[in-house]
Order: structure tokens, then sequence, then C-alpha cells
């Protein structure tokens, strides 16, 4: 299914995200470098090809919908976004500066290509369900894909959201779990445990799968293969590591949200580019 | 064009039953409303639109957060979601919801609250919204209106439904009385002198139209000449007319059927401290919860009646 797709091009694509969001935080001198490394993988394979999108026209509505519902992590949508040409990349050194049209958290009103305000967890699930009920009302063969943080899944609108696709039959949705087993504060184990998501989301009605979420043919063809699974939405596990491809994060034990300077950034954007030329990318030799 | 009826009797037709109808109405005329309800839609209404258009009408249980959110994107998709549910879930529960994924999100979301203050009468005290109005009122980009009767229910909702952006429609639910003749017109944004006079003016919302109309009869009897205005859209509110109000009846008192704190009474003397004030008293509730009862003893209780109101301008009068 998956032999036509140059997964180096989606994987080198996931290496300048993790560089531009480097980049962007490294201008604002802090942020959320954590949650925003361990998706980049899966905004490469959907901004990198899976979906149906026009950057110069980010409102046409027969395009599929994204809501990174783990609104703090913004940077990271920023960075793909910018590379796609949705807006100049010049633009990724303004985050969280006055008058930014990109705030920390994604804003549907300043930003051309955020489809959903989100921030205050557990709602884009919720709007990316509501959007993905829209398409169907206006009869889009539109896919709608959604981004949640694991620690997120604390909250209980998620399992109502999940409840509500299921129970609507919403089969063009899918929601992504960014499982990097780690929170604001700690561990998931640790603060409320999460007992197995997969199996969870399966008992809400969704189709449910896990793949390694750094590994972009991985994920492709999780996607691909869940579309033919007809009347059930689509739940991803994303088994990643928090902070991976990123080596300021790497070092550190919590990686949530991190201060740090241009400067700091490009040692890491160079470590990125070191693994892509030894082939040892994203992770390298890193180990927890 | 306004006309008050020359007898205001109980309206054979129950609240939600205006509501919902003047939906449907609308509905025909635009495919892009849907209907979001949370295993409410009996105690709401809105079972005749579920009907009417299935495949536009979504009850997805008793999960109004979920709900609120889901609106936001729905509107996002490109429709015009009504959600319904009573007016505490449709407030107090889904408040970020409404905040983030709706009003922040810039989005185009009719949130719909029925059993408005006392009119939750016997669900009591849990149920009864009175700090609704003061919630809503804060965020911004949120339009709030109440309408009195069911002619003005019919008037507005065409509006509610072809202005873009967030609104919050508070109602009670079941009985009400018929104040306008047919075919009356409201504009949302622009409150209605109803009744003409010199010595106060009596601003009122919702239920408690009626009671300044009677407390108007009241005075009158007693040589006092009281305005009446139907002051449906609270937020924005018309200044202008607030002002007017001020300057030609130097005396106010705003009669609503929720706290005073944050609402209209609120509201009100926001503009005219801003301008020329003058003396005001509020009708309403003095930051107290609700209890459970039947709505006429609720209405005392909460001194929301008309004798109320005749007390509270003839105080103000004095305070000229």
């Amino acid at each position: 299914m998956s032999k036509n797709v140059d997964f180096n091009e989606i994987q080198r694509f996931s290496a300048d995200i993790r560089k531009e969001t480097l980049r962007a935080i490294g201008a604002a001198g802090f942020g959320h470098i954590g949650g925003a490394a361990s998706i980049a993988d899966v905004l490469a394979v959907l901004y990198g090809g899976m979906m149906k999108i026009d950057p110069k026209n980010p409102n046409w509505e027969d395009r599929d919908w994204f809501v990174l519902s783990k609104g703090h992590c913004g940077p990271a949508l920023y960075a793909t976004l910018a590379l796609k040409g949705y807006f100049p990349m010049d633009w990724l050194l303004t985050v969280n500066k006055p008058g930014t049209n990109l705030p920390s958290h994604a804003d549907c009103q300043k930003t051309p290509g955020v489809d959903m305000s989100t921030g205050s967890l557990g709602q884009g699930m919720s709007s990316a369900v509501g959007i993905a009920l829209g398409n169907v009302v206006k009869k889009r063969d539109s896919y709608t894909y959604c981004i949640v943080g694991d620690g997120e899944t604390n909250e209980g609108e998620v399992w109502e959201a999940a409840e509500t696709a299921a129970s609507l039959g919403l089969d063009h949705f899918f929601v992504f779990v960014d499982w990097n087993k780690k929170q604001l504060d700690g561990r998931l184990e640790a603060i409320c445990k999460p007992f197995d998501l997969e199996e969870k989301f399966r008992a809400f009605g969704f189709d449910s799968r896990t793949v390694t979420g750094y590994d972009v043919e991985a994920i492709w063809d999780a996607i691909e293969s869940a579309k033919h699974v007809k009347g059930k939405p689509h739940c991803i596990i994303l088994d990643t590591i928090k902070g991976l491809g990123v080596k300021l994060a790497e070092d550190q034990e919590f990686n949530h949200y991190l201060n740090f300077d241009l400067e700091e950034a490009e040692k890491s954007m160079a470590v990125i580019d070191e693994r892509l030329a030894n082939g040892t990318y994203p992770g390298g030799d890193f180990k927890w | 064009m306004v006309k008050v009826r020359s007898e205001i009797k109980v309206s054979p037709e129950e609240m939600r039953a205006a509501y919902c109808n003047a939906l449907i109405a609308e509905a025909e005329k635009n495919e892009n409303i849907v209907s979001i309800d949370c295993d409410l839609a009996n105690s709401c209404g809105t079972k005749s639109f579920i009907q009417k258009f299935p495949g536009r009408a979504f009850n997805i249980g008793i999960q109004e957060q979920n709900a609120c959110a889901m609106a936001g994107g729905l509107s996002r998709a490109g429709l015009v979601p009504f959600f319904h549910t009573f007016a505490v879930f449709a407030t107090r529960r889904v408040y970020d919801q409404a905040f983030l994924s709706c009003a922040y999100a810039g989005q185009n979301v009719k949130i719909c609250g029925c059993d408005s203050g006392v009119s939750a009468a016997f669900n009591g005290g849990t149920h009864m919204a009175f700090e609704d109005v003061g919630i809503m009122r804060v965020m911004p980009q949120m339009t709030i209106v109440e309408a009195s009767d069911p002619t003005m229910m019919r008037s507005i909702i065409p509006q509610v439904a072809n202005t873009y952006g967030c609104f919050y429609v508070r109602m009670p639910r079941k009985t009400v009385y018929d104040i306008y003749e047919e075919g009356s017109e409201f504009t949302i944004g622009k409150g209605e002198i109803i009744r003409e006079g010199t010595d106060v003016t009596l601003i009122a919302v919702g239920m408690e139209v009626v009671e300044a109309l009677k407390a108007a009869d009241m005075l009158a009897e007693e040589g006092i000449s009281a305005r009446v205005v139907d002051m449906f859209t609270i937020k924005p509110l018309d200044e202008e007319l607030v002002n007017r109000c001020a300057a030609e009846t130097g005396a106010i008192v705003t009669c609503e059927n929720q706290s005073v704190i944050g609402g209209l009474g609120s509201a009100v003397t926001e503009v005219l401290c801003k301008n020329k004030p003058c003396p005001v008293e509020m009708i309403g509730v003095q930051d107290l919860f609700g209890e459970v009862g039947p709505m006429d003893y609720l209405q005392d209780r909460f001194e929301l009646t008309a004798p109320y109101i005749v007390e509270k301008a003839k105080k103000v009068i004095s305070r000229k």
C-alpha cells in the first residue's frame, strides 16, 4: 500500500519540522519542546502526503482537516505549516512575541492553516469530532485528524468525544494519542495511570492500534490500513519518546517545557543533520 | 413595529414550542442549521426539530461539555449549530467550552438555555440559573437575548440564525404570557419602549416584562407615570436607550429573573456611570442560591413580582 510513497522524503520533512520548531522556540526563549518533538513524525506523515490540502487555499472546504488538541505544541504545527507554504518561514521567529500570528497555543483566528483553536485540554478532541460530523452533514469526502496528548486523556471530555464519534460511526475521524509517557508534572504512571489506551479506545467503539510513533512508514501504513475499516472512528496510539530527536530535550528527564536560546537550538539542529547523515535519525544512539 | 396586546393573558403556546417552531421555520430555509441536544430534547421541546430534520439533529447524550465544543467544530465545518440544554448546563457547566471552542475560536454557535431563573421551579436550586447572564456577559463577542413572549421569539430567532457569531438565547420553557400582537417585529440590540411614562423607567427582561407592566398599572393608580422598556438584548445593551430613559425620566428600576450581580442591573448601571448617572434600584435575585418550589412562590420568595417593583419605583423616585 505504501510502495509509491517516498518515506525518506517524509523523514527529512520530520527533521525539518524538528529543526524549525527548535528555531521557533529558541527565538522565543522558552516553550513546550518535549511534546512538540514527539509529534514531528506524525505531522510529517499527515502534511507530507497523507492529507488532502492546499496551502494556498487553507479554507478549501473539501480538504482534510486537522486539530491539534494538545494545543500547547503549536510551534510544531507552525513549523509544519510554514514548511508547507501556508505562511512565510520568518513568521516562526515571532512565536509568542507581541502581535504575533503564532501564539503558544494554536489559534484558528490568527494562523493560516490552523483549523481550530485549542489549548484547554480535551476540547480539541470534541471540536474535531464536530468538524468530522460537519463534514458528514456537508457530504464531503474529507478526513479529520486530531492529535491528543497522553496526559490529555486524563480529561473526561476526551472520552465523551470518543463515545460520540463511535456512536455516530464517524469512520473519517482519526485520533492519534501521543503516548510519550510523560505529562507536565511527571510520568503518567505516577500522576494518573492511563491503563491500556489502545484497549480503552477499542472499548469506546474505535478501531484501535499502536505503532512506533517516530517511524513514519509505520504511521503511514497504520493510517492506510485503518481507512479500510468502515463504520468506526480510528485511534492510533503513537508509541513515542518525549523529546526524541531534539538533543537538548533528550538530555532532560523532564522536558515538557524548557528554556533555551537560539544558540542552543542550533546545536540540537546540527545534531539532527548529523543523525540524518549517519542514518541514525531521529534518536541517534539515544537510549533511556 | 411593536404593538402590546390590549389584554395580556397566558399564552396557549409554551415557550419551548414557540422556540422550536421558529427554529424549524428557519431551518426550512437554511440547510446549514443543525441541532445538538444532550438527552433533554423532550424537556427543551426540540423533539419536533429532530423528527423534521433527522439528518441535522444530534442527540448525543448527557455530555454537555463535549456537545458545546462539538458545536464549535460543526460551526468551523460551515454549519450553524443550535445547542440545547437547561440554562445551568448551557452556561455554568460548559463555560470553558463556550469560551474557547465557540467564542474565542470565532465560531457561529447558538447556545440555547431553557428553564431560566425561577422558571426551573421544581428542579430546584441545583438547576436554577441565576448566574448565567453574569458569566456569559463577561465573555467577549457573546450576544445575550431573552425573549419575553412567543411573538418576540418568532421575531428574533431568524436574526439569531442569520447573524454570524455566538449567542446565548435564554428562555423559560413552559408557561409564558402573550404580550405582543402577532406580527410585532424586534431588532436584536434595540430595546423597546412598550409603555410611555415620565416619572421612572422600568427596564425589564424576560418574564419580568409582564411584572413591570403590571407594576406600571399599579403605579398609575397612585398617579405615578412609569415607562416600561423590554430590554430583551442584554448584550450588547442598547446604551442610547438607557441614557435617554435616564435623561427623560430621571430614575430607573431594572427588573430581571436572575442575579443582580452581573446581569441587566449591572449592565444598565455600567452604562449610566459612564454618562449621566441617575438613581437606580434593582429587582432581581440578591446574591442567593435558588430553591425548589412552584414558580409563583419563587417569584415572591426572590421579590420579583409587581408589588416589589412598585416599592422599588417609589424608592428610586424619592432618591431623585
